[in-house]
């Protein structure tokens, strides 16, 4: 399809994973060879052959988001599956999973094979739906959960984010339903009745600034509803985003009672507090909502021991007229694709808790094996050894940048990091063998990779 | 000052300068002639996305007092519900050279915005904003205290007027107030506490504990879920020197069904436990006074034996509101300067001059 996809590249000095440097050598989608700096058997320059120097620079699996808002269909104002994967790619992402919260939504066959098509033909990343649970995310009735399954997007993640699935049988039917083709039911933990008019997190900052709080209760009830409901039907079940310390509790207890369950946290809530509240500016109104510092200490931990499996960005573009409002009237949500890797990086390895091993599993090969991507022809999160496909993320660690909205390959500009200067830079990323971004900016499908390089 | 949004961004030598001011501003209105030419050729919008016509008027009255111009934008049923965004209104009154709006929202923050957002030059002053703040209320309020209980003793409320004079410069040291009802829901209860502790005032918040939000133990304050145990001097503080009774809006409140907010199970019970009664009243220092910002529910928190006593100022409240907005809104435009605003010499030029009904 694209001279590119015949490049071969040699990563000359990179360091896997943050370990020894070697030569790593990608051609014909895969990782071909791996060899001591400077020992590559691959050609030399001039035979379509790219040597990139990645001296210094930790290579890691490509990057799968397990929760990504791509708007499309629906609200190509606020992000495209071309813009969004694009911001995915530029982000070090090899893979994202599109939530099904679109107009209209994704819970029908038709829709999903839509949106897996046009993140295809994007070609910045593997876009794989994720299918609502029920019907127009209505929490009525279930969605054709099997149809979804059985389609080309091949459906296995199930989600009606942005609403909880309160209803406990429905919950029940769902978890018991997708069991026939091993499909997962990833929460957004809310409980409604505790929520109803919730601007942000219920505590000191919410009782000052007069906006209606939102209970760290209200998801841990619900949390704790599901992980016994999953266990009563022998079911998997990944809890989204949870963003409180009782979350991490109740996540803990279950997998020590042997649940199979798993969470994910963002990286706001790694880092941001619900004392950014008290400017009213809506950049940081975000569901679930930031809460407070010792809620941030306590996912740390949590995704530091294991309790928490993954990061997901939850990354939620939005058209500029739906946060330059009043607090109650903006939107929920913050964009995410493009600081996830420096926010994990700053929060959690700069710290010494994580390691860049840590990274790839929570980052990619976790996520991967939830959403059921880590095996086959388009397999991701996958080692990096030979043989293997060559999706791979190049990362600068000791890079510093500002965050600029603005620029951004996402379509939208709600970084809740605008201006903050975060450690760590994606220089590279392949998608099966091809360059999706080089020297740190994206590269189309299709585009000669030397000529962009020049 | 550049705005006023909140009685949080006030510290006590600020608020006292309101206070003086405000009591120089009611001087005047005791001539026959109201009005001041000191913000001629000054703009002020009262921009009210919500009904409250008790607090336009006052404002309204406020800058026509001073000789603005005034226009009234009612937010409510115009362009607004037909989507035009906040941001738009704004670069609209930025266009129209507005020199203060006037803002009431229901959106707490909403003020904020338009104070910080970059979408307009004018002083903002916040008229009420969801659940957050209400500062010229509780300004308001801590000027009808000021009167009541600073200076040359603690009289009852009727035995001997209240006195200017000797507030000048005061605060409330040490006088308890105590704030009853809906807090939860009461952008008056979260001005009023802030403000009340800025000038060395006691607070105890009563209220059952669904009407307390979640977080206030760090508020400046107490907090008694026991209305008789507080009028009755069982805490700390002794017994308040005044009550400030808050709107309970019953619609939303009671009830248990999916539409109710279920925070107390009827409005008789609310009554016996949380309303003022003469009862209660009879429970007061002969001093204390009885405060509440309106429209009041007779009957809930409040009986018509305890609003129509002599110790209830809430009519007074209601007065002292123009000129707290006066004294609000010169300060904000006029000047920055010590001097005084209406000094009480014959020789101050009022050119021009139109009658102003009073309030
Ligand atoms: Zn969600």
């Amino acid at each position: 399809m694209s001279s590119a996809a015949t490049t071969t590249y040699v990563l000359r000095g990179a360091r896997p994973l943050g370990g020894e440097p070697v030569d790593l050598v990608l051609s014909g989608g895969v990782i071909a060879e791996i060899a001591p700096v400077g020992a590559a058997r691959a050609g030399s320059e001039g035979d379509g052959t790219v040597v990139v120097d990645a001296t210094g620079l930790v290579a890691l699996p490509g990057l799968v988001d397990l929760h990504t808002h791509l708007r499309e269909p629906g609200r190509e104002d606020a992000e495209t599956i071309g813009s969004g994967t694009r911001a995915a790619a530029a982000g070090g992402f090899t893979a994202v999973h599109a939530m099904a919260n679109t107009t209209p939504v994704a819970d029908t066959a038709g829709v999903v094979e839509q949106v897996w098509r046009l993140g295809r033909d994007a070609g910045w990343v593997d876009v794989h739906p994720v299918g609502a649970v029920s019907v127009g995310l209505a929490g009525q009735q279930l969605a054709e959960l099997g149809a979804m399954a059985d389609s080309a997007a091949r459906v296995r993640v199930f989600s009606d984010d942005g609403k909880c699935v309160d209803d406990p049988i429905l919950m029940r039917r769902a978890l018991e339903y997708v069991k026939a083709f091993d499909g997962v039911v990833a929460q957004h933990a809310q409980e409604p009745r505790l929520t109803e008019g919730a601007q942000m997190n219920e505590g000191v900052v919410s009782a000052e600034l007069g906006l209606a709080g939102w209970p760290a209760v209200a998801e841990e009830a619900i949390i704790a509803r599901d992980v016994l409901l999953a266990e009563h039907v022998g079911s998997r079940l990944h809890v989204c985003h949870l963003s409180t310390a009782g979350s991490v509790e109740i996540v803990r207890w279950a997998k020590g009672r042997g649940i199979d369950v798993t969470a994910e946290v963002t990286p706001h809530h790694l880092v941001l507090t619900d004392d950014l509240a008290r400017g009213y500016d809506p950049t940081f109104k975000v569901n679930p909502p930031l809460r407070t510092a010792e809620d941030v200490e306590a996912v740390r931990e949590g995704l530091a021991d294991g309790t928490i499996d993954i990061v997901a960005t939850d990354h939620a573009p939005h058209a500029r007229e739906d946060k330059d409002c009043e607090w109650a009237a903006a939107a929920f949500g913050m964009t995410g694709l493009e600081t996830a890797l420096s926010v994990v990086q700053q929060t959690m390895v700069d710290t010494g808790r994580l390691t860049w091993a840590d990274v790839a599993r929570v980052l990619s090969s976790a996520p991967a094996r939830i959403g059921r991507i880590d095996a086959g022809e388009h397999a991701q999160g996958r080692p990096l050894e030979v043989g293997e496909p060559a999706n791979v993320t190049l990362v600068d660690p000791a890079a510093r940048r500002v965050v600029d909205g603005a620029g951004q390959a996402t379509a939208s500009t709600n970084t809740p990091f605008q201006g903050r200067e975060l450690p760590g830079a994606v220089v590279a990323t392949f998608l099966r063998g091809r360059a999706t971004v080089l020297d740190g900016a994206p590269v189309p499908a299709g585009a000669d990779a030397r000529g962009v390089r020049a | 000052m550049r705005h006023l949004l909140s009685t949080q961004d006030l510290g006590r030598a600020d608020a006292v300068r309101i206070l003086d001011t405000a009591a120089q501003m009611a001087a005047t209105q005791s001539r026959e002639i109201k009005k001041l030419p000191t913000l001629r050729g000054r703009t002020v919008v009262n921009l009210f996305y919500e009904d409250s016509t008790r607090t336009r008027i006052s404002f309204e009255t406020a800058a026509k007092r001073l000789s603005a111009d005034v226009i009234n934008f009612s937010a409510k049923g115009s362009s607004v519900s037909k989507g035009e965004s906040l941001k738009d209104t704004a670069l609209t009154l930025q266009a129209m050279g507005a020199d203060a709006v006037v803002v009431r929202h229901q959106a707490s923050g909403a003020p904020h915005l338009l104070a910080h957002a970059g979408w307009l030059d004018a002083a903002v002053v916040n008229a009420g904003d969801g659940m957050h703040q209400h500062p010229t209320q509780a300004l308001l309020d801590a000027y009808t205290l000021r009167r009541h209980l600073s200076g040359t003793g603690l009289t009852a409320p009727g035995a001997s007027g209240p006195d200017d004079a000797a507030a000048r410069g005061a605060g409330l040291d040490g006088r308890h107030v105590a704030i009853v009802g809906d807090v939860l829901h009461s952008r008056v209860a979260r001005s009023n506490v802030h403000l009340l502790h800025t000038l060395g005032a006691h607070v105890t918040l009563v209220a059952p504990p669904t009407l307390l939000p979640v977080g206030v133990q760090t508020w400046p304050c107490e907090v008694s879920y026991d209305l008789d145990a507080t009028l009755a001097g069982d805490t700390a503080n002794g017994g308040p020197d005044a009550v400030m009774m808050l709107r309970v809006q019953r619609e939303r409140m009671s009830g248990s069904g999916a539409g109710g907010g279920a925070f107390f199970p009827n409005p008789l019970e609310y009554s016996r436990k949380y309303g003022l009664d003469a009862r209660r009243l009879g429970l007061l220092a002969e001093h204390a006074i009885v405060m509440h910002p309106g429209p009041m529910n007779r009957g809930l928190e409040i009986s018509a034996q305890a609003a129509d006593s002599p110790r209830a100022v809430i009519v007074e409240q209601v007065a002292n509101g123009v000129a707290v907005r006066m004294a609000v809104l010169y300060l904000l435009l006029a000047g920055s300067d010590e001097t005084d605003v209406a000094p009480a010499s014959a020789a101050q030029p009022v050119p021009a001059v139109e009658r102003v009904p009073a309030s």
